[in-house]
């Protein structure tokens, strides 16, 4: 059992995972003293309100209710988790390959406008078949939109050499824009129900909703569809490409080192182009499912002055996996969970900005999750410094990852451990 | 003739908060720090300066408009100089990711304002009284020369500030010994450490100089583009800026100059019911929104390859490293 517990903290990822709950823990404890403040200067609260508070966050979904809205509570918080798995797979593979995706916001956007385009201009009332064909059409047409607006900053900085940020933050705004004018341009699209202004109609009217499987059924009232096992599906295949395929392995080197890759032959460019147009696809698959359902409306005629939070919070999802496609469905679901937290925080006389508080707070700390890797290693180190010692001494100079000749993917099958050094390389 | 002041004017306004930003960007950067966080820097200030204002107003603890204006500038420009230590404490004391740090700076900027303004105001903005300062002279004469309706009419105290300031601190960085130093963090900073030059020290004044002229512009956005409301966004006005110091090369004349330019293509959306000559094209205001920012792509496109960025820009501060 000992051994077993020296190898498992001897391991990138276990110190990966140790350093985000770091991260978490510092961004609730911060949260919590902002709780702490808001309760001070609010003459209705009292300081105990805080601790109250600070339960039902963490209580998340159960924090209140009967057991009915228990349920649908949890099944809406793994329904809002898949976009969110979505815009962090895109921020993930994004980041394995050198670029910082900030724009799964616009991405994001653009999957939505395609998608709806597609699923709301045709009725399959009646014909539940087709209604799953134009499902599956609507999520490609949405994909094919965000691939291309992904593309884009990846043209920018393979070309042009223009940093990916300002690009992303510049085609974010261009996408918002862009969705609310187009939208403003198809009125047969505009629910024109009593006491709505600037809604589209939902697929609940033209029958061509994200299938739901009885998962809705499952968790009572509560929107949960086929979505989620999509995104969960899409996770699993991301992370193949990244670690089991050429191609992955590639972006991971130009990631790793980009003068490294090219020198293996590796076209940077070609690479940067694509990994962001992958980016965007899936930010945009998360945009179309999310609106898809048939019980999520789009408000269009204010689309253009704010970016949705989805895009934003694939951040520090991605973040908090240390951009590992799986570790993005956990953060992801994590995430939800907090945000349900939060919106349950009415009852201890907060408002449910204090979950998106902590988020940016978590992110905050991510930013130097290094700082508490290495305190971890320092901290094992200092425990057992004999056997590290001896080990350095066993192994030799690591070889520098991306400078590994042109037949690396082959080497790669026949000696897994080359992963684990490209990941360390990169950290190091 | 009137179309082409009133158009001058409008983009005065929307120019002013932009050139500030862009050369807080300046300042931080060329020290050596990525600041993405302008955004939110704005945002932060622009909130506090925004209470301020409000309570002073409503207390009636001064009654000169204008005066409480400035008072508000300053408090917002004092604000965000500490918002954005969290940012320098991170990009310099523990060399953290600065694109990370800056991103979770503009989220933390709007939750923060969103829950204090509910929680202190039951509302999610903040909406300053109707004898909200406006103008500083209001010149009704139609006998006035241009030049004189320009700078004279219709003018917030902020714009005089601003260009007042953006004079001074352009100057102060490039021919005072501090601002040579700053500079000179930004492109090796080892070899400004090797003549005596605290690194340390000259980041943290970069950055906090940025930080305090977002929060002048971040004010002067909402007290003037924003008509008073301060609220959890200021569409993307710190990214804008951020562009166009990238525009600007760098530079304070190029940001000068940039700043028109986009201060111009902004204002033009919402003005553009007023002016005849495009209200006959009756295009949406998106078409207009989308402008600036398509802009920007196509001049980063042309020049991005003679850019003067910073050498050392968003590479933490190593002794070691030379």
């Amino acid at each position: 059992m000992k051994n077993f517990f020296s190898q498992l903290v001897k391991k990138e990822g276990f110190k990966s995972v140790l350093s985000s709950i770091l991260c978490i823990l510092a961004g609730i404890l911060v949260g919590f003293i902002a709780m702490i403040i808001l309760a001070c200067l609010n003459e209705r609260q009292s300081i105990g309100d805080a601790f109250y508070g600070l339960g039902i966050l963490i209580a998340g979904p159960f924090a209140s209710g009967t057991s009915a809205y228990i349920v649908s509570n949890l099944g809406n918080m793994i329904f809002y988790a898949g976009p969110l798995i979505m815009t962090g797979l895109s921020v993930a593979i994004a980041y394995k390959t050198g670029l910082f995706n900030i724009g799964a916001a616009g991405q994001f956007l653009m999957g939505t406008l395609a998608s709806l385009s597609v699923a709301l201009h045709i009725n399959c009332e009646g014909n539940a078949f087709l209604g799953v064909i134009v499902w599956i059409v609507a999520v490609l047409f949405g994909m094919m939109a965000g691939m291309i607006w992904g593309a884009i900053p990846g043209f920018f900085k393979a070309v042009f050499n223009v940093n990916e940020v300002i690009v992303c933050i510049m085609t974010n705004w261009i996408a918002a824009n862009i969705v609310s004018w187009a939208f403003k341009g198809m009125p047969e699209l505009v629910n024109a129900g009593s006491g709505k202004s600037g809604y589209l109609i939902t697929t609940e009217s033209t029958f061509n909703g994200t299938p739901t499987l009885g998962l809705n059924k499952l968790f009572a009232g509560s929107y949960l569809d086929l979505g989620i096992i999509l995104a969960i599906v899409l996770a699993i295949v991301v992370f193949i490409l990244l670690t089991k395929t050429t191609f992955g392995y590639e972006l991971r080197a130009c990631g790793a080192n980009k003068y490294g890759a090219r020198c293996a032959g590796m076209s940077e460019k070609r690479n940067i182009i694509l990994s962001m147009a992958i980016a965007g696809g899936l930010a945009a698959i998360g945009g179309a499912l999310y609106y898809l359902n048939p019980g999520i409306e789009f408000k269009f005629d204010t689309a253009y002055s704010r970016l949705p939070d989805y895009g934003f919070n694939g951040i520090p999802v991605a973040l908090l996996a240390s951009n590992n496609p799986i570790g993005v469905i956990f953060v992801g679901l994590f995430i939800r969970y907090l945000n349900m937290g939060g919106t349950n925080l009415t009852s201890a006389g907060y408002n449910n900005y204090i979950s998106d508080i902590i988020i940016a707070l978590i992110i905050y700390f991510a930013g130097f999750s290094m700082l508490f890797k290495n305190i971890i290693s320092k901290l094992l180190k200092k425990k057992e410094k004999q056997p590290t010692l001896a080990e350095k001494a066993a192994v030799p100079a690591e070889p520098a990852p991306a400078a590994l000749p042109d037949n690396a993917p082959e080497e790669e099958k026949k000696e897994p451990v080359s992963d684990e050094k490209a990941q360390e390389g990169k950290e190091a | 003739m009137d179309t082409v002041v009133y158009l001058i004017q409008k983009t005065l306004i929307y120019a002013a908060p932009l050139l500030i930003v862009a050369l807080g960007g300046m300042f931080s950067e060329r020290s050596g720090v990525v600041n993405l966080a302008l955004e939110g820097e704005m945002i932060f200030g622009a909130f506090i300066g925004a209470i301020v204002a409000k309570i002073i107003m409503e207390k009636q603890l001064l009654t000169n408009y204008q005066v409480i204006f400035v008072i508000a500038i300053a408090v917002a420009a004092i604000a965000s100089a500490i918002f954005s230590l969290l940012l320098s404490f991170s990009a310099i004391k523990l060399k953290a990711d600065q694109t990370i740090g800056g991103t979770a700076l503009n989220m933390l900027a709007p939750a923060v304002v969103n829950a204090f303004a509910l929680a202190l105001f039951n509302m999610e903005k903040i909406q300053m009284p109707a004898f909200f300062p406006g103008y500083v002279i209001k010149n009704a004469n139609p006998d006035l020369t241009a030049i004189e309706q320009i700078f004279g009419d219709k003018v917030y105290i902020s714009t005089y500030i601003i260009f007042v300031v953006f004079i001074l601190l352009s100057i102060w960085i490039y021919y005072t010994k501090t601002g040579m130093r700053m500079r000179s963090c930004g492109e090796h900073p080892q070899a400004a450490a090797s003549v005596g030059i605290n690194v340390f020290k000259m980041r943290y004044l970069g950055s906090t100089i940025s930080g305090a002229l977002a929060g002048i512009g971040g004010y002067a956005y909402i007290a003037t583009v924003a008509n008073g409301t301060a609220e959890s966004s200021v569409a993307g006005m710190g990214f804008l800026a951020l562009a166009i110091m990238i525009f600007g090369n760098w530079k304070p004349v190029g940001i000068f100059f940039g700043a028109l330019l986009f201060g111009f293509l902004k204002c033009i959306g919402p003005v553009a019911n007023s002016i005849p000559f495009l209200k006959q094209f009756d295009l949406p205001l998106q078409f207009y929104n989308i402008i600036p920012y398509f802009v920007v792509l196509v001049v980063l496109a042309l020049t991005a390859k003679k850019s003067g960025c910073p050498k050392a820009e968003g590479i933490p501060y190593d002794k070691g490293m030379r």
